[in-house]
């Protein structure tokens, strides 16, 4: 979005929460942005990239999460604004550097912006970045709206360099994916100059050297640096308090569930009755600002998403608050009026708020309600998710699931994270038994070919992605060829991180500001560490098949990849390879002897079961003209044509 | 009065359809138009598996002055433009209420395990008996048609947004979709994407 930078101070702009972060840092003034590429985190580095273009600022898709950080805390170190972000397991990645580099503390400011997936929206796990505030003892910020989400990454900043620590900015999906209106600030029109003083007094934090020891000195002073913080918490603009001077009850909440408890009081009419309490600065809690509102009231409801984090930091302090303030009744998670499960949404809010104040709430009329499930049940099929039309995964899982059972020795493939982790489902032809983090396919597999020993027979593989191969499913790699492993490994290199959107990664020949860069080959780093390399187009049905099944018969490491650009890369998108048709006089339909292959079970959204016709067809708006049905009709009823606009491999 | 320009506040709005029909864009386009009028607009949009063939799902909050959650309450939606026939009814289930409009094209996209034969699809004399039983209004278009006829399959949801405008329950004039959709496409593409929104208006008639 060209606003973004040439957008007017003080104008009003429609920006998603992830673009409302880049302008927040921009307005910062940050120089570095690092990031690994993740849902919902993704466009939040994608907009700096761009921006990159009209701002002076050096922007990266690194590796991974643990390098991003790596790269963004050596900006800060050089005494420059540096911001990281990425979903919520990539802080998982890099904590072992953040439990260091907290430690150790930062110069520049440096905020990091994980991205949590309340409901697991487009994740396989919801696990919570809130607990590593606690854990690595630094302030987290969590912004209530969408003006708050650039306002709140820009002053984010000015804390780490008031307390020279990394600060955490928390979004979730409903923020970082949604769009509101903000007013633009400045931006800053000076450039940093790029220093690293290491050669001061030995424990200088500006001028020494940045290390995390001696540690018990260094964690006295990260304490101090949060004691700071919370001192500035006491005073921040984020923490507001709307309501009545004596509410009967008070809602205490943060992120967008702010959002959620404002409409739920207003759907109730109760703002004269429940107050709200809206909390920026998550962590620390700051005690006097509390103190004075939790002796407003007498029962408190706390409103968060998953596990009880705000909840239990609340307890902890009215207990230490309670000889001053009294007892007070404290609702949430823990008792059972919100779920622990789950994201939250008004209608949820409105449940655990009628129940508390004995109130009916109607969302629709209850027969309206009745009838519309009643319709849905038969008027609105589920959707299972799916490869896309043309996805060369398709293609690569019908001839590993094949291969496997041809080969008839119950082996199993380990998968991994990425649009791939969908052949768990029917539409990878349930092909994937194990499925955990990034890089862990190939892990666990490493593990897997050590059992024979104990009697395991069966065939092992793992898959993975181009980018996952250079995130975490490289050091398994080493592991099972220098532990003499017996795995196949697949990699699945659709040319880019196609499941968030095309993000360069280390093995392509332009980085993240649009520059050329070398690209690292695949398949030379697994030849160079003396392992079978085999390389095929999963569309070529037949050979990978049998390549499969020649290395199935090996033992050691084989890695076989499977490479074929994603049906919706920018340069495949809308062009056909082939198109395809199913031929009506040559389709044998239900009197076939092959069960409907290529609808019942190659399953292409692509293809069609005529009832009328009683046949196959070709859906034309969705097919996307790979041509692979074409080879496993066994009629050879459907028929593929070349077309003009080819894009090969 | 900004208010005058809205029948209720806040004027919520669903855009329902498939991974692929450009959901994400339309509720983009209507955003910025309403932006530029001066209201205050929030979308939510779920959108995780909406590549690959899940449902996808944007939530417009309309206001003069105040960003509202990034989720309708339930029963509370005041129009549904349903890009997908089944999606429309899905919507209308849990969002819809006796006073809401929809607006729905009438091309279905199948759902894979329709394609495999383990679910039904309904035929399409049923989803618009269904859809306007759900509805205080209905209108039906065939939006994907009329774009397959004029070359981009994808343009049926511009259609869509032209057929939104000619309900006259939000201020979008084709001069903010003009506007609107210069931010969001190339200069080249501009005069089909206005002869995709006129055309929406005409199918209302």
């Amino acid at each position: 979005m060209s606003y973004l930078t040439e957008g007017q101070p003080g104008g009003r702009y429609l920006l998603m929460g992830n673009e409302a972060i880049a302008r927040g840092a921009l307005e910062a003034g940050v120089s570095v942005a690092a990031g690994y590429p993740g849902t919902p985190s993704s466009e939040i580095i994608e907009t700096l990239s761009r921006a990159s273009k009209e701002r002076p600022i050096y922007v990266e898709w690194s590796a991974n999460e643990k390098v991003a950080m790596e790269v963004a805390a050596a900006a800060s170190f050089a005494g420059l604004r540096s911001v990281c972000a990425m979903k919520q397991n990539g802080v998982n990645v890099g904590s072992d550097f953040l439990l260091h580099l907290v430690l150790s503390g930062t110069r520049g400011g440096m905020v990091l912006v994980p991205c949590d997936d309340p409901g697991a929206l487009s994740s396989i796990n919801e696990g919570e970045s809130r607990q590593f505030a606690r854990l690595l003892e630094i302030p987290l910020l969590e912004p209530g709206d969408f003006q708050e989400v650039k306002d709140m990454t820009r002053w984010a900043f000015e804390l780490s360099e008031e307390i020279r620590n990394l600060v955490f900015l928390r979004s979730v999906t409903r923020l970082s994916h949604a769009s509101g209106n903000i007013v633009f600030g400045e931006l800053p029109e000076n450039q940093p100059k790029a220093h690293f003083k290491h050669d001061g007094f030995i424990l200088d934090p500006m001028e020494g050297i940045v290390v995390s020891a001696p540690v018990d000195y260094k964690h006295g002073q990260q304490q101090e640096k949060l004691r700071k913080a919370i001192a500035l918490f006491e005073v921040s603009p984020f923490n507001t308090y709307a309501g009545p001077e004596r509410p009967e009850l008070m809602i205490i909440t943060s992120s967008a569930c702010n959002l959620y408890s404002r409409e739920a009081i207003k759907l109730l009419g109760l703002q004269d009755r429940v107050g709200l309490l809206k909390l920026g600065t998550t962590f620390p809690l700051p005690p006097q600002w509390m103190e004075k509102h939790l002796g407003m009231g007498e029962s408190f409801l706390v409103v968060e998403e998953v596990i009880p984090f705000l909840e239990e930091n609340v307890k902890v302090l009215a207990q230490e608050l309670a000889p001053v303030i009294g007892i007070k009744k404290i609702m949430g998670k823990r008792d059972g009026h919100l779920p622990a499960v789950g994201e939250l949404n008004p209608d949820l809010v409105v449940g655990a708020l009628a129940k508390i104040m004995e109130m009916d709430y109607e969302a629709a009329p209850e027969s309206y309600v009745k009838r519309g499930q009643e319709l849905m049940s038969f008027g609105a099929p589920n959707r299972e998710l799916t490869f896309c039309a043309g996805c060369p995964h398709r293609a690569s899982f019908w001839s590993i699931h094949n291969a496997l059972q041809m080969d008839n020795r119950q082996g199993f493939v380990c998968g991994d994270i990425g649009c791939y982790t969908m052949a768990v489902l029917p539409t990878g032809f349930s092909t994937l038994k194990t499925l955990h983090a990034m890089g862990s396919g190939t892990g666990a597999a490493s593990g897997f070919g050590k059992l024979k020993p104990f009697g395991m027979d069966q065939p092992v593989l793992s898959v993975c992605g181009d980018s996952t191969f250079f995130h975490a499913a490289m050091p398994a790699l080493f592991n099972a060829i220098h532990n003499q492993s017996d795995i196949t490994m697949v990699v699945l290199d659709n040319s880019g991180t196609a499941m968030t959107g095309f993000q360069p990664h280390p093995g392509l020949t332009v980085d993240a500001m649009g520059k050329k860069v070398p690209a690292i080959s695949i398949e030379e780093v697994c030849r160079s560490l003396g392992t079978k390399v085999r390389v095929c187009d999963p569309f070529d049905l037949d050979t990978t098949r049998s390549v499969l099944l020649d290395l199935l018969e090996e033992d050691g490491v084989k890695v076989l990849i499977l490479r074929q650009i994603c049906a919706l890369s920018p340069e495949k998108k809308m062009k056909k390879l082939f198109d395809v048709a199913v031929n009506p006089e040559v389709c044998l339909g239900e009197s076939c002897g092959c069960n409907r292959l290529c609808t019942r079970i190659f399953r292409c959204p692509g293809l069609i079961w005529d009832k009328n016709l009683g046949k196959a067809r070709v859906d034309e708006v969705i097919c996307a003209g790979c041509g692979v049905c074409a080879s496993i009709c066994p009629a050879g009823a459907i028929e593929k044509i070349e077309t003009k606009e080819v894009t090969g491999i | 009065m900004k208010n005058a320009q809205l029948p209720h506040d806040p004027y919520n709005l669903v855009i329902s359809g498939v991974g692929g029909q450009g959901n994400v864009l339309a509720s983009r386009v209507v955003g910025n138009m309403l932006s530029q009028k001066g209201l205050t607009v929030t979308i939510g949009e779920t959108f995780g598996g909406s590549q690959r063939g899940g449902s996808v799902m944007s939530h417009l909050r309309i206001s003069s002055d105040l960003a509202y959650s990034p989720q309708i309450p339930k029963g509370r939606a005041h129009v549904v433009l349903g890009l997908e026939p089944s999606e429309t009814i899905r919507v209308l289930a849990i969002y819809g209420n006796r006073d809401v409009m929809t607006i729905c094209n009438t091309r279905p996209i199948h759902p894979v395990q329709v394609i495999a034969g383990e679910l039904e699809y309904p035929d399409l004399q049923n989803v618009k008996k269904w859809v306007s039983e759900l509805s205080k209004k209905a209108w039906f278009i065939n939006a994907t048609d009329t774009a397959l006829e004029m070359g981009l399959p994808i343009l049926g949801n511009i259609i869509m947004i032209g057929a939104l405008a000619e309900l006259k329950a939000l201020p979008l004039d084709r001069e903010e979709f003009e506007k609107a959709i210069r931010l969001s496409m190339p200069a080249d593409r501009v005069a089909i994407n206005l002869e995709a929104f006129d055309k929406g208006r005409e199918m209302m008639a």
